[in-house]
């Protein structure tokens, strides 16, 4: 979430779109509600009615997989109706921008396309051919007046000026009036001091175009000028309660720490991997504060290796793995590789990969390659105990499994952080059961034993010996250490401004971090959260700041440095003034003389940077100011986003699995730059007569993920007992399915057997002029519990095909058929 | 001076997160269920089951909507079931809570007799005889926690406090949601102790939902019950 929890309650209008908040994130409802009291509009858009479609003001179906063309309706409502903030998108976007002269779209594709036969990318681009125009100092040129024909925003309203009411109509299904009228409500957000919030999950990101459902949502919020305000921003709400915490200690293979770029085969020295991924600006109004990524990432080698790591050994940098470039290394390929016999040794920890991931007949099969595995989590599941799964033959498996029992979060120590970037340090209740341990010190053992076999030699045993592994306290795993350590330490006396920081004493924040390796940060993002003050996660101060808005700065920590709202300084005008004076997120108060200002003082929350407003209060420009968004190489929010791999612009291509023979906004069918794994075991069949419904999995508010943990509890059981398939009265009618009955849901990939739900809640859709039916199924269950075996994972159905960008899986969008038994 | 709840179905997103707290905090068994074409489950309120989520589907004029409705004991300011068993040692009133308590006694009593006499069809039997239903939580009222199922609930639709006070904010809710929803009423507020605040026509939620609409009103059905009583022990003992 750019912004936070608490802070929906200060929307004028929420779309929830790609996900269901209500069922899936219970609590979000006390923030929405309390927003809808003070009348706010709150809109549901969703393939299916469901419970959070059931308080909304305006409900609207969809169909699965057509979200860019709902949304790119939207922003040519908005452009159209110049319903956008002209000042916001003129001063804080690339809006203004030149886009150079080789940028072209053509029957679906961006410029610079090319085949990739060798899979699993269809294609790929040549970004070069998408760059900005620079003048003569190298700032990018910008035509503030938004006229230039090639400028963002006339390329925008050019791009999107297909997407009119009645071809988005005959691509979503959505009908022409409930368009109108979402466009028109949520376009009123754009007007100075109201603001308009998305919460999105799954919905938007399991899809081959995942990363621009996002990208065209955080376009609209940009036109409105809702970024960086109260009840605004761009928030996606997480799948599991240390989602956020996971992603920014770099769970993801493509980041370390704070999303620092993993370095890659061609960064061969330390130097070449911070020139590589260290962006410049030439631009003295931009911050750019990625700029920084030498401190950081040398920060971050001197809290891995200690003192084995100094300047004339790189610190360490060579002791890293780097990725090959170009290569990819999600998921989809570990298992594709597992499949394919690449893999000796697996560790599957807290998850359930059996169940969770797309076509988990294939991975249930890939883990049968195996020579062993290492289960670590609560219970057994249905990935520790897949050789004895549906069609397995134990006696042909040679896996080897071992299950290492955790202990489940409230009997440990340590920190989560939630969706609004909170860390929140949660103590111990109860002590571990039984011999089951917290993953800590599971870890800790792991590490310790794994340097003890080096310690005698092995292949490249640096990397492991000389590993800092100090993190026990009386032999037991401390959580205290850790937190210090990813916060980080000086590790000499340091002189900064005439403040000495003694060696061993904690980093106040990021900005004290340095690149000559005198300072540690396990993750430079969250330096700040633990200091020579305290655990910052562990406070729990009630007081809200002065702006009364719910920021409540003072209960656990935030990221960035305690920061609540990012972008916050978007929410002022040039010269420091918020947009909305109500509900303000900062506000400039310093001190002005014929009207220049001659001190600098920001309220309210920690701003991002402390510089001057942009503008004097007589409208002159001033030297020592930056753009607000400091992330961003240029300054400027990013309209058009030219780093992606699908695209600089959002365009609706069709999921790999669709129902209809033709994409009806361009001449590609499917996203050209698409993933797409075919191996055997990776069947794909669209407007195939076989596999005639769309089909999409989601979640229930009775079940937790796979169901690990859910399905084994009585009372939730009680409430969600089985399997199911939602399918319209209309084609239960086609298919003489009774209510409740049981049925079998297939796709290219598999079978499920499911008891059908027949419900008013799904609707046939008319997609142009033909029926389309769509179903939906819960991912939460699995053949291990309830002990018939009879309620399997959905995934058995979802298609090995992801996202180009993040290559997570089109999950939420793919072709089934349902049977009688 | 009682108790009330104010349960504000404006709120409810269905979530059943009371349901569930209901049952851990009395330690009821879970029931063997299925799905039967519908999220709704277990499929009544049972001996082991003393609160249940009411799911409902209604289509007017083309518009969808999906209605919940948190069902319980009303503890009814009269209580009927309490007037009916007349033994104190099985249907009691706790004067401080207002809470209407069944004990182990009820066993000793005629079960479909209290059942027949509850307005709102809320009482339930186990094998041998013995009912039970909401206790209002008074093990945890008495010691100054609010009720389970209040205490869990992440929208505001459940609310208890001094019976006043939740007359208030149920006038205060009504007043305000009246405005989108020109037929939202509060159900029986003069005489139970759970007020429901609705939108839709209450029988749309379910058959029991206000005493008037089931043709079970309270003052009537007491009367005829008290008038028929000597006849109707008279008839089961002699079965």
């Amino acid at each position: 979430m750019t912004n936070h929890w608490i802070d929906i309650k200060n929307s004028d209008c929420i779309l929830i779109m790609g996900s269901n908040a209500a069922e899936n994130h219970p609590i979000s409802f006390k923030y929405v509600t309390e927003a809808m009291e003070k009348g706010a509009t709150l809109i549901s858009v969703d393939p299916r009615f469901t419970r959070t479609s059931s308080k909304a003001d305006i409900y609207a179906p969809l169909r699965s997989g057509t979200d860019i063309a709902f949304l790119g309706g939207m922003i040519k409502h908005i452009l159209d109706n110049k319903q956008y903030s002209e000042e916001y998108v003129a001063l804080y976007t690339n809006a203004p921008f030149i886009v150079g002269k080789t940028f072209d779209f053509k029957d679906g594709l961006f410029s610079g396309f090319e085949k990739n036969p060798e899979g699993p990318v269809l294609g790929r681009y040549d970004k070069s051919q998408w760059a900005f125009e620079m003048d003569k100092n190298g700032v990018p040129k910008m035509d503030r007046s938004l006229k230039h024909k090639r400028c963002v925003f006339q390329l925008l309203k050019k791009h999107f000026s297909r997407y009119d009411l009645k071809t988005v109509s005959m691509v979503t299904g959505t009908g022409e009036g409930d368009l109108k009228r979402i466009y028109d409500v949520y376009s009123k957000t754009g007007e100075r001091g109201k603001a308009g919030t998305i919460m999105y999950a799954m919905g938007w990101t399991q899809h081959t175009t995942g990363t621009q459902n996002i990208r065209t949502m955080a376009i609209i919020q940009l036109l409105l000028g809702n970024m960086g305000v109260a009840g605004g921003g761009v928030n996606a709400l997480r799948g599991e309660s240390n989602v956020q915490g996971s992603t920014d200690h770099c769970l993801l293979w493509h980041i370390w720490p704070g999303y620092l770029k993993t370095a890659r085969a061609s960064n061969t020295t330390l130097a070449a991997y911070n020139e590589t991924w260290t962006p410049t600006s030439k631009d003295p109004l931009s911050a750019n504060w990625w700029q920084n990524t030498p401190k950081y990432s040398v920060s971050m080698l001197k809290s891995f290796f200690g003192e084995k790591a100094d300047a004339a050994n790189e610190f360490g940098y060579q002791w890293l793995p780097k990725v090959d470039d170009g290569a990819s290394y999600s998921w989809f390929d570990i298992f594709d590789a597992m499949y394919k016999e690449k893999i000796e040794g697996f560790f599957a920890w807290g998850q359930n990969p059996a169940c969770s991931g797309a076509n988990a007949n294939k991975t249930r099969e890939a883990l049968g390659k195996l020579d062993w595995m290492v289960n670590v989590n609560l219970f057994d599941n249905e990935t520790g105990s897949f050789w004895k799964g549906p069609g397995m033959d134990p006696g042909a498996i040679k896996t080897e499994v071992f299950m290492l029992p955790a202990c489940v979060s409230v009997e440990k120590e340590g920190s989560i952080t939630n969706s609004g970037r909170w860390m929140q340090w949660r103590y111990q209740g109860p002590k571990p059961l039984g011999n089951s341990l917290p993953d800590g010190d599971i870890i800790l053992a792991l590490g310790e034993k794994i340097k003890e076999v080096y310690r005698d030699g092995g292949v490249y045993p640096e990397p492991i010996v000389n590993l800092k592994w100090d993190y026990a306290t009386d032999g037991a795993y401390d959580p205290h250490k850790v937190a210090k350590e990813i916060n980080g330490y000086f590790v000499k006396d340091v002189t900064i401004k005439d403040k000495t920081y003694k060696k061993g004493t904690l980093v106040p924040s990021f900005a004290f971090l340095q690149a000559d390796g005198s300072t540690s940060s396990g993750n430079w993002l969250y330096c700040n959260s633990y200091t020579e003050k305290g655990n910052m996660a562990a406070r729990r101060g009630q007081e809200d700041a002065v702006n009364n808005i719910g920021l409540f700065p003072e209960f656990a920590w935030c990221w960035p440095v305690n920061r609540r709202i990012i972008y916050n300084r978007a929410s002022v005008d040039a010269t420091g003034v918020p947009w909305d004076r109500k509900d303000w997120v900062v506000y400039f108060k310093g001190d002005e003389k014929d009207g220049k200002y001659v001190s600098n003082k920001w309220l309210g929350d920690v701003p991002d940077g402390g510089w001057y407003p942009m503008q004097n209060p007589d409208g002159s420009w001033r030297e020592d100011a930056k753009y607000p968004f400091i992330m961003q190489k240029h300054g400027h929010a990013q309209i058009f986003g030219p780093g992606l791999a699908d695209g600089p612009f959002p365009e609706h291509y069709e999921p790999l699995e669709c129902p209809v023979e033709k994409n009806y906004l361009n001449a590609q069918m499917v996203s050209p730059t698409a993933a797409v794994y075919t191996s055997e075991a990776d069947a794909h069949a669209t407007c195939d007569p076989r596999f005639p419904y769309v089909g999409t999995t989601y979640r229930v508010s009775e079940h937790w993920q796979t169901g690990l943990m859910t399905r084994t509890q009585s009372w939730l059981m009680e409430l969600q007992p089985q399997m199911f398939v939602e399918m319209s009265e209309e084609l239960a009618g086609l298919k003489g399915i009774r209510n409740g009955e049981r049925v079998n849901v297939i796709s290219a990939r598999g079978k499920v057997e499911c008891s059908a739900i027949v419900t008013k809640r799904f609707k046939p859709f008319t997609i142009a002029g033909l029926t389309v039916h769509q179903v939906g199924i819960p991912w939460h269950f699995g053949w291990r519990w309830p002990s018939s075996g009879k309620e399997d994972s959905a995934n058995l159905l979802t298609a090995s095909a992801g996202d180009p960008n993040t290559r997570i899986p089109e999950s939420k969008a793919f072709m089934v058929n349902v049977t009688k038994l | 001076m009682s108790n009330a709840f104010f349960i504000d179905t404006t709120r409810c997103t269905g979530c059943r997160g009371c349901q569930v707290a209901c049952k851990q905090w009395h330690d009821l068994p879970a029931e063997e269920t299925e799905n039967r074409g519908t999220f709704e489950n277990p499929p009544d309120l049972s001996f082991s089951t003393y609160k249940l989520v009411r799911m409902r589907e209604t289509e007017t004029d083309g518009k969808l909507k999906w209605i919940f409705l948190p069902e319980q004991c009303r503890h009814c300011i009269e209580p009927p079931c309490l007037e009916t068993a007349r033994d104190e040692s099985a249907i009691f009133k706790d004067e401080k809570t207002g809470a209407v308590i069944f004990t182990a006694n009820t066993k000793n009593l005629f079960a479909d007799e209290i059942i027949e006499s509850c307005p709102y069809h809320i009482p339930r039997k186990a094998a041998d005889g013995t009912l039970a239903k909401c206790d209002m939580c008074n093990d945890r009222v008495t010691n100054g926690l609010l009720p389970a199922c209040v205490k869990t609930c992440p929208t505001g639709t459940m609310n208890f406090g001094e019976r006043e006070q939740m007359v208030s904010l149920a006038q205060q809710r009504l007043s305000l949601v009246i405005k989108k929803h020109k037929n939202a009423q509060l159900v029986d507020a003069d005489s139970v102790n759970v007020i429901y605040l609705v939108t839709e026509p209450p029988a749309d939620y379910h058959e029991f939902l206000m005493a008037s609409a089931n043709g079970h009103g309270i003052t009537r059905h007491m009367a005829l019950r008290k008038m028929m009583r000597p006849f109707t022990r008279a008839i089961h003992q002699l079965s």
